[in-house]
């Protein structure tokens, strides 16, 4: 009874699992980056080794279970082991796991370690409990300065900009990140106050917003729309409600917002 | 100092005759290892029902998210909307509707509590305590006022935690991680948590430097024991793979809870003393903060990685230990790869030290180092896979019996092998710039580090209680406990899986997003609440369970599992000083001497003289 119990119960479980990844994996939510689709490919080989090796393992499991249950008279076979097998299965998984490693290598490099593209548009994002802001650096295409003791949250400066730089004079400020489609982009990410993540389902980016530290995130959007930004790390009790959004919208679309939106 | 002489030249006490240094402040290592027992027992429940309150409040969360989308559609002043209205408000009223502070609270207490006071416990206080000196053949571990010392600073740490649920403020809300600057500046966990308000925080950080403490002290002395007290003929190759689990497992703690030791220690000068450790310059929490600049986020997260990585093993591999040892007492077959064992279990220790890392791919760290640490990462699979592999090949040619503790060593390795899965998206820096800090992540530790090894601890109870307490424990509740805690904890933890798939961002309180109140993640968040509530519940049957069979269990007698290793060479529960009058026998055979070809039994015992064992056999260890 027990034997067999245990068969169905690993069985359904195979059975189960298998059935909900096969249907539902094929829609991690929709795709809206270059990028993204070396990240999802990766995803879909691993799914695909990992569902093999899932199935395998437990499936034997149940067999070995079944097959070597005990009966009246049985005998257990006395068995040491094998060096051979123990260095074949090593090689193996070896093998798999790192080659599987390396092929993912490719996105990773084009994210962090390659020279980030140029042109691009540059756009710096702030985190703070529990908002974003986006700063554009205006026509003349360089931030102003920003100082923590001129941030006034009455009045809107939230990111502290400093009012007398020239530089600063054209920067825009919103609450929501709009780029325009097909075109270069780095965010540079930062943060004011505690970590927060800037991240976007669609859009295959992640990065941790940590305060006293810049990091550079290139992308490249490939479809017009409007997606939700949500930040992914512990920042406090407002965590679940820190909602932004991406507009990643057409050329002109994003002139004349930048042209609309000048101070 | 050779085992043999320790051996002889110990001398034996009587057992103290006041009660309260016989059982309380006991330097026994039995009722050492007890108190631990208990402990986790007790810290398992607090945590496990946390989960289960918040586990509530999301799902109602979700119904009252969907009613308000439907409500948004409706006009204003509708006989429908008013009963969706009245709806949403019966809704919000419930008991288990948590602000979302409270939501933060108990999430951070749910896993602190897991994390370290049951399966940091358990697996090694509770049980290795109690078994690693009988098993190598000592009278007691090698230091027994530090041992005592260990469990009464871990029970201390644990009070320290739990006193966070009663001052003002109540417990942090910065997640098991604490990371600063979260946890290190009061005014960013929100109003409440300035002044007194962040003792809870304090008392946190306290309690884990305390429960550190404790641990180093522990891990000296399974150490110290393991390579000293050994009874003559008990080689360290001859040692159940359960005492090899239990020294790897002690080496990781002496070398990572020193290190978070020092994190605690330098968040609560950051938190109190005005040094800036892990606090940058130029934050800005309601006015600029002024007195704290230079230090880096990312230095606590190091530091608390370097420890939480190789605590993860800390957690599991105890639970290795003990399920190759019960595979093989169960299926009447020698371990397979016995040796290849050992080296797995070092390979995972050593290894397990140099991946941290992968906990830190999104956090800003420098991406060139994301690299390695996520190729070491793949490669600590390889000693995984290598004891997955020997497991199956243990019950390859068995004859197994399915008594309940071989059932959860089943069931351990069947979670092992699907938390294991999860691991090789996440361990892939690229695949987790997508399932960084979703569900797919808390699905994936759930099953591996939590229930894997929690179903170890099942398994350690059901085969050790004859031991501990002389009687048996009842094995159709014990089955009935197995089926329904695996099931469920597959349905919940898989479930968790598909919500990461999506992208669901963990430790959120609300679902103010669209992607987050569609029926479908409703829909999963209610089944795993559900499942969850059965599941919890049914661990009812475990304590049952205990509280019967400590009672009104059949009698067990010395060897009631057929089993090889010298707990069962004594009586059960066993005499005071382990061994009667002292005299530890010499040990001469390995430790999974089972169906041996041409022997009169199915299994010769550790102790058994070299002529039980038939010369024609072949050579084991």
């Amino acid at each position: 009874m027990t034997p067999l119990l245990f068969v169905g119960m690993i069985g359904a479980l195979v059975a189960l699992t298998l059935y909900f990844f096969a249907t539902k994996a094929p829609i991690l939510p929709p795709l809206i980056s270059e990028h993204g689709q070396l990240i999802d490919d990766q995803i879909y080989l691993t799914l695909i080794i990992t569902g093999a090796i899932f199935a395998i393992a437990q499936l034997g499991l149940a067999f070995l279970v079944y097959k070597y249950r005990h009966r009246e008279g049985a005998k257990a076979t006395y068995l040491l082991g094998s060096h051979k097998l123990e260095y074949t299965w090593s090689a193996a998984t070896l093998v798999l796991f790192v080659g599987l490693n390396l092929m993912g290598q490719k996105v990773w490099a084009e994210m962090h370690l390659n020279e980030h593209p140029k042109p691009a548009i540059e756009v710096e994002v702030t985190g703070l409990q529990f908002k974003w802001y986006i700063r554009y650096p205006g026509k003349d295409g360089v931030f102003g300065r920003r100082d923590v003791n001129m941030i006034n949250d009455a009045e809107g400066n939230f990111l502290g900009l400093d009012k007398t730089d020239p530089k600063g004079a054209d920067d825009i400020v919103m609450g929501s990140l709009t780029v325009p489609v097909g075109v270069p982009v780095v965010m540079k990410i930062g943060s004011r106050d505690v970590i927060h993540n800037f991240g976007v389902r669609e859009l295959r980016v992640k990065q941790d917003a940590v305060p006293g530290l810049a990091v550079y995130i290139p992308f490249k959007a490939t479809q017009t729309g409007s997606y939700e930004v949500a930040c992914m790390e512990l920042c406090g009790y407002g965590h679940y409600q820190m909602r932004s959004q991406l507009n990643v919208v057409t050329m002109a679309e994003y002139t004349k917002f930048l042209a609309d939106n000048a101070p | 100092m050779s085992a043999e002489s320790a051996a002889e030249h110990v001398h034996v006490h009587e057992p103290p005759s006041s009660f309260i240094r016989r059982w309380i402040f006991s330097t026994d290592h039995k009722v050492v290892g007890i108190q631990y027992w208990i402990l986790a027992l007790v810290a398992a429940f607090v945590g496990m029902w946390l989960s289960v309150v918040f586990r509530l409040h999301l799902a109602n969360e979700g119904t009252i998210a969907q009613l308000n989308n439907q409500l948004s559609a409706l006009a204003p002043d509708s006989a429908q909307a008013q009963a969706l209205t009245e709806q949403i408000k019966a809704l919000q009223a419930k008991w288990f509707v948590l602000t979302p502070e409270k939501y933060l609270s108990y999430l951070t207490m749910h896993g602190t509590i897991l994390v370290f006071m049951v399966l940091t416990t358990a697996p090694m206080g509770g049980f290795g305590n109690y078994f690693l000196p009988i098993q190598i053949g000592a009278l007691d571990m090698a230091f027994p006022r530090l041992n005592m010392l260990s469990i009464w600073l871990t029970i201390l740490s644990f009070i320290t935690l739990m006193a966070a649920f009663f001052v003002p403020g109540g417990p942090p809300n910065s997640g098991w991680t604490g990371y600063p600057p979260l946890s290190a500046i009061p005014a960013a966990q929100g109003k409440g948590y300035e002044g007194p308000g962040g003792y809870g925080q304090d008392l946190w950080v306290l309690s884990i430097a305390i429960f550190c403490f404790a641990s180093l002290v522990g891990a000296i002395n399974f150490i110290v024991t393991t390579l000293d007290l050994r009874t003559k003929g008990m080689t360290m190759l001859r040692m159940p793979l359960t005492c090899w689990a239990w020294f790897v497992t002690a080496i990781l703690s002496l070398l990572s809870f020193a290190v978070l030791l020092v994190a605690g220690l330098l968040l609560l000068l950051d938190r109190n003393a005005g040094t800036s450790f892990f606090i940058p310059g130029d934050l800005f929490f309601n006015k600029p903060l002024v007195d704290h600049r230079g230090g880096s986020p990312i230095l606590f997260q190091h530091l608390f990685w370097f420890f939480g990585h190789p605590e993860v093993y800390i957690a599991i591999v105890p639970g290795m230990g003990l399920v190759s040892h019960l595979l093989s007492t169960f299926a009447r077959k020698p371990v397979f790869g016995y040796a290849a064992m050992v080296f797995a279990i070092f390979g995972i220790g050593i290894v397990g030290f140099f991946v941290w890392g992968h906990h830190m791919f999104q956090s800003g760290m420098s991406p060139y180092v994301a690299v390695a640490f996520s190729v070491m990462t793949m490669v600590v699979g390889v000693p995984s896979a290598i004891k997955t592999f020997n497991w199956l090949g243990t019950l390859w040619g068995g004859n197994i019996r399915f008594t309940s503790p071989m059932l959860y060593a089943l069931g351990f390795v069947s979670l092992f092998v699907t938390g294991g899965i999860g691991g090789i998206f996440l361990g892939q820096n690229a695949v987790d710039i997508y399932f960084h800090d979703t569900y797919f992540v808390v699905g994936h530790f759930h099953l591996i580090m939590g229930v894997a090894a929690i179903f170890a601890m099942f398994a350690g109870t059901a085969f050790w209680f004859p031991k501990m307490f002389g009687r048996m424990m009842n094995e159709p509740l014990g089955k009935i406990h197995f089926w329904i805690t695996f099931a469920g904890v597959n349905v919940i933890f898989i479930t968790m899986h598909l919500m990461g798939l999506e992208g669901h961002p963990r430790r959120y309180s609300g679902f103010n997003y669209d992607f987050l109140s569609s029926n479908y993640m409703v829909t999963c968040h209610k089944i795993v609440t559900h499942t969850a509530i059965l599941t919890a519940t049914t661990q009812l049957l475990l304590l049952v369970n205990i509280v019967y069979s400590l009672f009104a269990g059949p009698k067990a007698t010395d060897n009631p599992w057929e089993a090889t290793s010298l707990e069962w060479a004594i009586p059960s529960p066993p005499p005071f000083e382990n061994f009667k009058g002292g005299h530890v026998p010499e040990v001469h055979h390995g430790p999974y001497e089972f169906s041996v070809p041409g022997a009169a039994k199915d299994y010769i015992m550790q102790q058994e003289p070299p002529e039980a064992r038939p010369a024609t056999a072949p050579s084991a260890h």
